[in-house]
């Protein structure tokens, strides 16, 4: 055990790189999120945020997860620095749409398990429309979208589904049939991208349904079982291939 | 002595099981270990830690039930992933290292560094934030006192 050996550089130079845990990301001097000046004339350094995968320290940035340094400068709101990694369990975040499975209902909240540590819980006044008298009808095992409304590392996790206006936006129960899997967030964030190829592709092929959950969870329903395992299939396997060989799959599949 | 600095070819794959969070695979010489890492997950109540993960490590021998030298390997395991995870970011969680032995060149310092590097590549596929890094070395002091890195059973005898 004991300390390490690590590299130590100017957090402008890596971004793009792959960086390790433990490697410390030197900020140039004055850019320091402390240092806000406010009024008209002067130039406003903004505050600097620190993204997922990296955590403040007294010399700078300490990387904490292994993957790609990103940087975004945005305007006047400084830049933010964080960290592209991979993984497959999920960790709860505020503001975050997952699908969640239904496990109990205990009096007035459903207990919903949404592949976290912890089971969400979901109140049965969080739909729209729902009122004491006018109670959802949600059973053991149904599938839910909604979004957290709280979530840190203190507390259980908390989920409706109504965002702050009281609307559903798409959210509530999700509908019989169709088909849950599971694949990993790095996949998830590729496909929620704007203009994503993926999807353009797929919806070419055959019509069909589709709900994504930051939790790693996508639903698939399309109008008969076959299109829907073969949609199922082309998004699993689409992690690991290349465009050109998901064209070839699709022009395949298209062609029979 | 030159031909004592170099380590033998080593090898490792990582996310090659389908069901953990995080797997490794560390080949070293005829020593190779199979990591698997679940979590941050479910804890039972008497294993909950209120401020931070709880890490528990298990080790199984290519043949037999875990031995006492297997229950020691796993404490210094325990204790090393526990030096550089931050369990504060989980708290009230729990984190599961399985490692299974592949193949045993039948030495003890080989096997221990093996299984360390594994559990580290095991951490970083699983995503688990970090302070840094740790790996392992076996090393021997040779007759003539000086230090022969990753020994093979013949040097070792």
């Amino acid at each position: 055990g004991g300390g390490g050996w690590s590299v130590s550089a100017l957090a402008e130079s890596c971004v793009g790189q792959a960086v390790l845990p433990g490697d410390l990301l030197l900020l140039p001097a004055g850019e320091d999120s402390e240092q806000l000046r406010l009024g008209g004339g002067a130039a406003v350094r903004g505050r600097l945020l620190c993204g997922p995968g990296l955590r403040r320290c007294p010399a700078g940035l300490l990387v904490t997860k292994c993957g790609l340094l990103r940087h975004r400068a945005a305007g006047s709101a400084g830049g933010a620095y964080w960290v592209d990694s991979q993984q497959r369990r999920y960790v709860p975040v505020k503001g975050d749409h997952v699908i969640g499975i239904v496990t109990a209902k205990a009096g007035d909240v459903f207990r919903v398990d949404v592949g976290g540590s912890e089971q969400a819980a979901l109140s049965y006044l969080a739909f729209e429309g729902a009122t004491k008298r006018n109670r959802p009808n949600v059973q053991v095992g149904d599938l839910i979208y909604g979004q957290f409304l709280v979530a840190n590392k203190d507390m259980e996790p908390e989920m409706v589904c109504i965002d702050s206006s009281g609307r559903s936006s798409g959210m509530g129960i999700i509908g019989q049939d169709g088909f849950l899997f599971k694949v990993s967030l790095g996949l998830i964030r590729k496909l929620l991208a704007p203009k994503c190829e993926i999807i353009q592709e797929l919806s070419q092929l055959y019509p069909f349904e589709l709900v994504l959950g930051m939790n790693g969870r996508i639903w698939v329903k399309a109008k008969t079982v076959q299109q829907t395992l073969i949609i199922v299939n082309i998004l699993e396997a689409c992690e690991y291939m290349t465009p050109e060989q998901r064209k070839q799959a699709l022009a395949k599949l298209s062609g029979n | 002595e030159a031909e004592g600095c170099c380590l033998r070819p080593f090898s490792c794959e990582q996310g090659l099981l389908s069901r953990p969070d995080g797997s490794a695979a560390f080949v070293q010489g005829d020593t190779s270990v199979l990591a698997g890492l679940y979590g941050p997950a479910e804890v039972r109540g008497s294993r909950e830690l209120p401020d931070r993960a709880a890490l528990e490590v298990l080790l199984r021998p290519k043949v037999g039930l875990p031995g006492v030298g297997d229950r020691s390997r796993e404490q210094l395991l325990r204790q090393t992933c526990d030096a550089v995870l931050l369990g504060g970011l989980h708290p009230r969680t729990g984190i599961t290292l399985v490692l299974q032995v592949l193949s045993d060149a039948g030495s003890a310092p080989q096997l221990l560094s093996c299984c360390l590097n594994a559990a580290c590549l095991g951490l970083l596929d699983a995503g688990l934030p970090l302070c840094s890094l740790f790996c392992g070395v076996s090393c021997a002091l040779g007759p003539q006192g000086g230090i022969i890195l990753d020994p093979t059973s013949r040097q070792e005898q």
